[in-house]
């Protein structure tokens, strides 16, 4: 999978491991540049080095001519500086191109995957756990794959280089000098994966912490209310205090590795300036040979210390991943393999809707629909009236295909045509709905409702606002329509809320419409207004309300009343009211017939 | 305050006299000698860092260049003496920076936990319970890690810049002044990185919220996007939003990479200077070749410890705003506290005088009580005059948001009145202490909320002195104790995070058992049976009647049926009380009330299934 997410920025990764590569060999000539000047300039030795750099030295003027005239040392500095400089840059650029391709490639994918799972799939998962899989877990991934591969590379390219030229100049010394390599290596190795679990239970203790703040300030009134601030006081203070001690144990080790190891490291360096004094001594070794040694050494030694710290932080990415994978590996929706054309979905949504003995369960739920069957005839409304889990709402879900209705449970059919069969896309196309608790993006009030259409014209816009009767409480914003809504703008209320999502409804000029209890936050009034303003508009389509409002439902061509999954009235308004049933109680009760 | 204002807040550039220090005496004070011992140490490991390259010109003009090993050993000795002092000073200052950083974040977690408890309700309603608790979290851990580690680096790397200077001088102060002019020149530049650097941080880090909260919308707007068939509009809008944030990700990594190839052509200047000026002096035989050597070596390794100064400065600034958010949380007054005569003689909330507290009997009055919210525009009550004898069962009720918790903010003084009195047993609330009037409330929520704990320790929230048979007595009385038999480990069963593992009905007979157990003298239910099934709610209404008897008690409701035996129903609409009366009474009235009851009516109806 990892593969699959690096498609598209492998160029950019092998950029930054060639600039790295390049980057590393500067770096390392630049010591031997100064060995050269030392030895054979300043110093009366022989120039050591390959044969067209040698030629060109002497064809110069040889020792005596940059013997008086260093500023060309200088100048050569300057020069392989100036292209160190470019290429450090464009290692850091390639590598953070990079990271961030990689990044965007996985968050992309993941946002367009979950938006294409089925609405079951989003039911059944935590929402803060998706998220922390879409954020965390992603930085964790880039992290490992940006910083972590790469550093690893960088590291063995520098150990390794550093080691050739040294080995060409002393490989005696070189082996002596490498000794400390694998020992510190090891030792970080192990230390970070002893301490891997301390930081753990930091981690976890931080998060305890967090928590009794977090409870003591969303139940401040049942602090206040009991009298107990001493209690939370103490309770808090009992946390910090071990959180603390914690950290400052964890920190007394860790301040323990880092001298041991600084230590072994400033060993090594002893070791190799005492050995390599003894060598020059015996003449093994020249001068500048001596210091072109030492600063190679100091090449090697830090980047081996930082290398075990990586390894060990390697495996943390891997719990990433499978999170991640967990989401790109859930199955999305899906059709059937030879859907009806588009242009089908929207002639049969033209016709009567028609409910055949369909049941339904949510999986591991109760049966929440018990064979139920009902038409609606093209052009007319049909009025559900029904207590919370009556299975109301279940219908809708099961008419747009939010759930599937599995095979052998009846079948739903529009215009003669099993929406089974159809794409979920186009059918959902040809249904509007609008929700009891509308979900508004938080963008303007003007995209809420364009939302589908964003090349809405805003007269269109503002007539489906008039009809949902929200235009005004629109325009009384100081923005009107480009007003913000939700975290970054203004709230609206629930009633506003619901109208907005009519309104959003109507640009959608559908077919098939759907009013899920969808005006229960707007008072009498205006609901009766809005009804009547929608039954002038909406012409042809076809209408589901469902409502606990009598005076709503009385207005449907026939109505359904639905109890524990199960059809128990049906008939025109007229035919309910005269039966003596549920609806008539409801009826009595809410026009102020009966006494209670 | 709303996100809005949280999110800018994050962005602003405080400046604060003495960038802000002064304030935070109170919290170094107790470990100044810790921090003054740090930064002795940091001041010695820096100077230890310059001394090291010397040991290098030593053995190359020694040892290399007149092949004289006579002073090997002691050399080695010396070297290891200085690698162990600075070994030993790395452990200690190390660890002393953990405990500064440590101790500072605790102190001022308490402080602003403790102060917090005794800060009045407006403060609660005014900021989110997010802003507060990255108040008391995250700004205390950036101004430890400031005062610990920033201090450390800036000490030690600026002892270091100084070191080498000085030591450059010492041995060839002509070179010495050419390096020195180098380093001012390459602070401003790598100033100038670094500022932009923490913009363009600030920048990301503000896009990377926007991501997380299209993710979450993306999530949560599930449904409403699949019946809309919008999918591809959300992919586009999230695409454009991700594409912003490659943008602003890699300008960041620009300028970080430009940032580490200045540092590194600077040093490299640094040295093709020392080669050009020193090779000269050394050809001529003005300087040995291990000096020269010294100078390659502290030119190369000079300009990295200006980067840490320069880092550990811009810290200084980045933290203002934490600096400034802390103290203003700590600078804030309750506009609920008691007088210095009360605190006196009742005590305060951490040291309560329990002997001095008189019983509460139950009666209440509203005297002339005038109030508006402090963030509010209007009075919510006006010259509001009323009764309640002990025992009275008085039931607030009115659609939500309506303002039905103001009379209960009130009793309870979680509020006081902008004009007029409450009083409670015919004194005013203001002469007691607030501990002594809430240690004698009960208080049960609408959204029951539990302590993570077993679900004996929150059923001892209210009396933590109260014996097992007490405590069985309570959740008899509310019928909880089927919860307890269902759960595996009974009363010591883990409830999760906030309640969590159990279910909003279970919450609320607990809360019940919580409140029967600490035996108030006043009841006050804030809609506590809202959303719950109707076998817990005739539970509940069990429970409640058992709890109000002989008690004066306050039924903020939403669903009506269960308020309708009250002595008196207070009826509140957009903040103001427009009916009261006892049922019968508001039903013949035929007003708002009635409204209200029979819209409820034929939902419960409908619910039970009663037809």
């Amino acid at each position: 999978m990892l593969l699959h997410f690096l498609q598209g920025c492998k160029s950019y990764f092998a950029c930054t491991l060639l600039a790295s590569f390049f980057v590393t060999r500067l770096e390392m000539l630049i010591p031997q540049v100064i060995r050269q000047t030392v030895d054979a300039v300043i110093g009366s030795g022989e120039l050591n080095a390959p044969e067209p750099v040698r030629r060109w030295f002497f064809s110069a003027g040889g020792a005596a001519f940059f013997r008086n005239n260093l500023w060309a040392i200088a100048l050569i500095i300057l020069v392989m500086a100036f292209f160190l400089m470019v290429l450090i840059y464009l290692r850091g650029l390639a590598s953070s191109l990079f990271a961030e391709k990689l990044k965007q490639k996985m968050r992309e994918d993941l946002f367009y995957h979950i938006q294409r799972l089925p609405y079951a799939w989003h039911q059944e998962n935590n929402t803060g756990d998706i998220i922390q899989r879409c954020t965390s877990d992603v930085e964790r991934v880039r992290t490992f794959v940006s910083e972590q591969m790469i550093s690893i590379v960088r590291i063995v390219i520098m150990v390794i280089m550093s080691l050739a030229f040294m080995f060409m100049m002393n490989p005696r010394l070189t082996l002596i000098a490498a000794i400390a390599a694998p020992i510190v290596v090891a030792y970080s190795v192990v230390f970070y994966g002893k301490i891997r679990s301390r930081f753990e239970v930091c981690d976890e203790n931080e998060g305890i912490l967090s928590t009794i703040v977090q409870e003591n300030l969303t139940g401040v009134r049942v602090v206040r209310a009991f009298g107990r601030e001493e209690f939370e006081r103490e309770r808090f203070e009992k946390q910090n205090t071990y959180y603390t001690g914690l950290w400052i144990h964890l920190i007394k080790l860790l301040s323990a590795f880092w001298s041991v190891s600084d230590f072994i490291s400033g060993l090594q360096i002893l070791l190799v300036l005492v050995l390599g004094s003894l060598f020059c001594v015996r003449g093994e070794l020249t001068a500048g040979e001596y210091i072109a040694f030492i600063s190679y050494n100091g090449m090697l030694i830090w980047p081996v210390r930082f290398l075990g710290r990586v390894i060990s932080e390697m495996s943390k990415a891997g719990v990433s991943i499978d999170r991640i994978r967990y989401i790109m590996n859930s199955e999305p929706e899906h059709d059937c393999p030879d859907p009806v054309s588009r242009e089908q979905t929207e002639q049969a949504a033209h016709g009567d809707i028609v409910f055949d003995h369909v049941s339904f369960a949510y999986e591991n739920g109760k049966d929440i629909l018990k064979d139920v069957s009902f038409k609606v005839k093209a052009g007319t409304t049909l009025g559900i009236l029904g207590s919370t889990g009556s299975g109301k709402t279940t219908l809708m879900h099961l008419l747009n295909r939010l759930y599937e209705l599995p095979p052998g449970n009846g079948s739903i059919t529009l215009g003669g045509v099993n929406i089974a069969d159809m794409r979920a896309q186009d059918l959902r196309n040809c249904i509007g709905m609008v929700l009891q608790e509308p979900f508004l993006f938080s963008r303007t009030i003007g995209e809420n409702i364009s939302i589908r259409n964003h090349s809405l014209p805003i007269d269109e816009i503002r007539r489906a606002a008039g009809i949902a009767c929200v235009d005004e409480s629109i325009t009384e914003f100081k923005e009107g329509y480009d007003t913000m809504v939700g975290e970054r703008g203004v709230t609206l209320s629930g009633g506003q809320k619901q109208r907005v999502a009519i309104a959003r409804m109507l640009t959608q000029k559908s077919p098939i419409m759907v009013f899920d209890d969808s005006l229960s936050a707007v008072d009498s009034e205006t609901d009766a207004k809005i009804r009547q303003q929608l039954h002038q508009s909406l012409g042809q389509s076809t209408v589901i309300l469902i409502s606990h409002r009598i005076t709503t439902l009385m207005q449907a061509d026939y109505i359904l009343v639905l109890d524990k999954g199960q059809i128990i009235e049906e008939g025109t308004p007229k035919e309910l009211e005269s039966k003596g049933g549920m609806y008539r109680q409801i009826y009595d009760i809410q026009l102020g017939y009966a006494e209670i | 305050m709303d996100e809005t204002v949280f999110k800018k807040e994050e962005q602003q550039y405080v400046k604060l006299p003495h960038f802000g220090i002064p304030k935070l005496i109170p919290y170094l004070k107790p470990l100044r000698k810790v921090i003054w011992s740090m930064v002795a140490l940091s001041l010695l490991g820096g100077l230890i860092d310059t001394v090291m390259p010397l040991f290098q010109q030593y053995a190359l003009n020694h040892f290399v260049q007149l092949s004289a090993l006579d002073t090997l050993l002691p050399f080695i000795l010396s070297y290891v003496a200085v690698l162990l002092t600075q070994t030993i000073g790395n452990l200690i200052s190390a660890y002393q920076g953990g405990v500064i950083e440590m101790s500072v974040d605790r102190d001022m977690r308490r402080a602003a936990f403790d102060h917090l408890q005794t800060l009045s309700f407006s403060y609660f309603n005014q900021n989110s319970v997010g802003y507060i608790h990255s108040r008391v979290v995250s700004d205390t851990e950036r101004i430890g890690s400031l005062v610990s580690w920033s201090l450390m680096d800036g000490v030690w790397n600026i002892t270091y810049i100084i070191g080498a200077l000085v030591i450059m001088f010492l041995l060839n102060w002509k070179m010495g002044l050419l390096v020195l002019i180098l380093v001012p020149l390459t602070a401003i530049a790598l100033g100038y990185f670094q500022g932009r650097l923490v913009r363009l941080n600030r920048r990301v880090r503000e896009i990377n919220s926007q991501i997380t909260s299209g993710f979450n919308e993306g999530i949560i707007g599930a449904k409403t996007t699949k019946t809309l068939v919008a999918e591809e509009r959300m992919d586009q809008d999230f695409r454009s939003t991700s594409r912003e944030m490659t943008r602003a990700a890699v300008k960041t990594g620009h300028f970080r990479s430009l940032f580490a190839s200045t540092i590194s052509f600077a040093s490299y200047i640094t040295l093709a200077l020392v080669l050009w000026r020193g090779g000269h002096i050394t050809v001529s035989g003005l300087m040995e070749l291990g000096t020269l050597a010294a100078f390659t070596a502290y030119a190369l390794n000079l300009m990295e410890p200006l980067q840490w100064v320069v880092r550990a400065l811009s810290d200084l600034i980045t933290v203002q705003v934490n600096i400034e958010r802390f103290t203003r949380l700590m600078e804030t007054e309750s506009d609920v506290s008691d007088r210095p005569e009360v605190i006196e003689r009742y005590g305060d909330t951490f040291h309560p005088k329990k002997e001095n507290w008189e019983e509460l009997y139950g009666d209440v009055e509203f005297r002339d009580v005038s109030f508006m919210y402090p963030d509010g525009h209007e009075y919510v009550l006006e010259h509001f005059n009323l009764k309640i004898p002990q025992g009275t069962n008085v039931a607030v009720v009115g659609e939500t948001g309506a303002g039905k918790s103001t009379l209960v903010n009130l009793v309870c003084r979680f509020f006081e009145p902008s004009a007029g009195q409450i009083l409670i047993d015919g004194k005013d609330v203001r002469e007691r202490s607030q501990l002594w009037l809430h240690s004698n409330i009960g208080y049960v929520l609408q959204t029951p909320h539990l302590f993570s704990g077993t679900i004996k320790e929150n059923l001892l929230y209210g009396k933590p002195d109260a014996t097992m048979r007490e405590i069985e007595a309570a959740v008899k009385a509310v019928s909880a104790d089927g919860i307890i038999a269902r759960m595996e480990k009974g009363y010591d069963s883990d409830v999760g995070e906030g309640g969590d593992l159990l279910s909003t009905g279970e919450k609320q007979l607990l809360s019940f058992a919580r409140a029967i157990l600490s035996d108030p003298r006043i009841f006050v239910l804030d809609e506590a049976t809202s959303s719950i099934d109707t076998v817990t709610e005739k539970l509940i209404q069990d429970a409640i009647e058992h709890l109000m008897k002989g008690r004066t008690s306050f039924v903020v409701a939403h669903r009506l049926s269960t308020i309708r035996q009250a002595d008196l129903i207070l009826v509140v609409r957009d903040g103001k009380i427009i009916e009261q009366g006892t049922h019968s009474e508001l039903m013949k009235r035929r007003g708002y009330y009635y409204a209200l009851y029979t819209r409820q009516f034929t939902e419960e109806l409908m619910n039970s299934g009663a037809v």
